[in-house]
């Protein structure tokens, strides 16, 4: 065979393959629909639909925070540049307002808007793919009935080729399942409820599994533990580095109230989360409790026994007398020249050890998931930036340290804490770290609990 | 163990416990009682200072971190004879009511306009939130800061000028 011949049939192989791909890749747009053709929605429905939005925590990324509910705009750094979240309001020209239920639907289940384009896996399909029919239109019914409003983001910032929407094709054929949930006979029905929810609308594995390369989630590696807006999401399997392990009633009262005595309070993208599940019945919440509790499993006698000594060590026991405020001064003794000892003692022991109990006291690091976990970054964003209040409301509260702690400060500071407080071999590179965190070279989202909802807008979950 | 502080322009040497909080110096060796013990905890503001250009609760700042750093209190702002462009809007303002947590407000809003005399009012709102007033001025206390800024750049003056040694 010549060599001509031969490109001509490597030629036509391509043509023919890239033929078959679009064929594979090609979506129809569907049909746009006006407001008035719109059926009247049941208000349970719309109901349902705030609960299901709860879950999902669309509010998080569809909205720029003290900006209008769902009008979109809100940057979604990813390593792969910026995507900007799209307006899920109503309005017919910027946002929703022109989609059919069934447009609707099918974005929910294959990741496809209703021109036809494939959206960035930014939008959790990979995890909405599993949400019932009845939940979408619930949804669908709860979104439009929000209030429409005008607003476009800006274009997302992708380089080459990945601004190619048809990019995405391929990457859902190596990664994108479509498919309902399938419930697990073997397993009980608040069980199946908590996976149908965790796994679905509630996408945890979007933050708490890690990503490959191509960003998406390792599948082998599932709740393993991830990364999200700057923060470490820590593992939620066996190897969560939590110091006291969870139990499916711990887990429920975090999730529902967004804190625990022995673990601490939520923080970062998280305190949206907690924020957010608050609006659930408490059935979901022991629902997805369950779930997640029998994926961390049962742990091992002497792990328990560990968490035993270590809770009647650090936890006043019932009818206990709380020491007052004052007493906190007596704050442990530091070796004479540890640096990192001292400014424990003045800066954190006042309220880590003050005795009172969470929430109006500060976590005692000996339960602190943070000082335990093989990644300190969520320690240092703690340390510089502290816990900003919400607004007229409860909430955890700590002053941040950027403007007295240097670099290498933060870093004694916490190899003494690591040192103390956990059993875990000491963090290498914490001054660096802190360095690109104060900086913001390492991108930190700081957001008091409330901080959708903030305030002069306040719009939220609510809303 | 000896610390020496720089405050308010002047060097002072303190023997302390180098996990002594800061507000614990400035009130009881220096006499400097401007800065007030609220919580305690760092949750309050009433005992905020600036240091090296940052606005910082002293009640949760140990010494030992504080070695060759500018720290300055609402003493440093002016005197009574020569109020600073701060203190002048507070008074013009009548911006105390107890008067508590007014010298943290004061620091809190310094620290600020020192990097942006033109701040406007959701600006200063944000950044003054770490500071609780109970006595409920907040609006005197918005008004004056706001006046502040105006007096530090009409006069262009330099922010922290006319302050006490």
């Amino acid at each position: 065979m010549r060599p001509g011949r031969l490109l001509l049939g490597v030629a036509a192989l391509v043509v023919i393959a890239g033929g078959v791909f679009l064929a594979l890749a090609w979506r129809p747009g569907i049909d746009p629909v006006e407001a008035t053709e719109r059926a009247e929605f049941d208000p349970e429905v719309v109901g349902r639909g705030a609960q299901l939005a709860a879950v999902g925590n669309c509010i998080a990324c569809h909205t720029v925070p003290g900006s209008k509910a769902f009008a979109g705009g809100l940057p979604v750094p990813t390593p792969f540049g910026t995507i900007y979240s799209t307006n899920i309001t109503p309005d017919p020209a910027t946002g929703i307002g022109r989609w059919s239920e069934a447009a609707f639907q099918r974005a929910m289940r294959e990741g496809v808007d209703r021109e036809g384009n494939h959206l960035y896996p930014a939008f959790p399909y990979d995890h909405f793919t599993l949400v019932s029919e009845e939940d979408n239109s619930a949804l669908y019914a709860y979104l439009m009935t929000r209030e429409p409003v005008e607003a476009t983001a800006p274009a997302n910032d992708l380089p080459f080729p990945l601004n190619i929407r048809l990019v995405l094709a391929g990457w859902k054929l190596l990664y994108f399942d479509e498919g309902a949930f399938q419930p697990r006979s073997d397993q009980s029905e608040a069980w199946n409820r908590g996976a149908y929810l965790a796994e679905g609308l509630g996408h945890c594995g979007a933050c708490h599994t890690p990503r490959n390369a191509l960003g998406a989630e390792d599948r082998d590696r599932h709740f393993e533990g991830g990364e999200a807006e700057g923060w470490q999401a820590y593992a939620i399997d066996e190897i969560s580095p939590a110091p006291i392990p969870w139990d499916a009633e711990s887990l429920a009262f975090y999730l529902r109230d967004g804190w625990h005595e022995h673990h601490g309070v939520s923080r970062g993208p998280m305190a949206e989360v907690t924020g957010n599940l608050g609006l659930l019945p408490d059935a979901d919440i022991d629902a997805i409790a369950t779930y997640v509790a029998s994926l961390m499993g049962e742990p091992s006698a002497e792990r328990r026994q560990q968490a035993e000594t270590l809770l009647e060590r650090v936890v006043a026991g019932p009818g206990a007398i709380v020491p007052a405020a004052a007493d906190s001064m007596d704050a442990p003794q530091p070796a004479s020249g540890d640096r990192g000892a001292a400014i424990y003692a003045s800066a954190c022991a006042t309220c880590h050890e003050s005795g009172r109990s969470l929430p109006y006291g500060g976590l005692n690091f000996a339960l602190s998931t943070a000082v335990y976990a093989p990644n300190p970054q969520n320690i240092v964003n703690v340390t510089l930036f502290g816990l900003p209040a919400a607004d007229g409301e409860a909430s955890s509260i700590m002053p941040g340290f950027a403007g007295v702690l240097s670099d290498e400060d933060v870093a004694e500071l916490l190899a003494y804490m690591r040192d103390q407080f956990s059993d875990r071999p000491a963090w290498e590179g914490v001054a660096e770290l802190v360095r690109a965190t104060r900086t913001g070279e390492h991108k930190v989202s700081i957001r008091p609990s409330d901080g959708i909802e903030r305030a002069p807008h306040n719009v939220g979950a609510e809303d | 163990m000896a610390v020496t502080l720089n405050v308010n322009g002047s060097a002072h040497e303190i023997d302390a416990d180098p996990a002594t909080p800061l507000l614990y110096v400035l009130r009881n060796d220096l006499a400097l009682n401007g800065a007030k013990f609220g919580c305690g905890l760092g949750q309050c503001g009433s005992c905020t200072v600036i240091i090296d250009g940052e606005a910082v609760f002293s009640c949760v700042t140990p010494i030992l971190l504080l070695e060759g750093r500018e720290i300055v209190t609402v003493e440093g702002l002016g005197t009574i004879e020569e109020p600073g462009p701060m203190q002048a809007a507070f008074i013009e303002a009548q911006a105390a009511q107890c008067g508590y947590c007014i010298p943290g407000m004061m620091m809190q809003a310094q620290a600020l306009l020192q990097k942006n005399p033109a701040a406007d009012e959701g600006q200063i709102r944000a950044a003054l939130e770490p500071n609780l007033c109970r006595c409920g001025t907040h609006s005197r206390i918005l008004k004056a800061v706001l006046r502040a800024g105006e007096l530090m750049q009409s006069a262009g003056m330099q922010p922290n000028e006319g302050r006490a040694g």
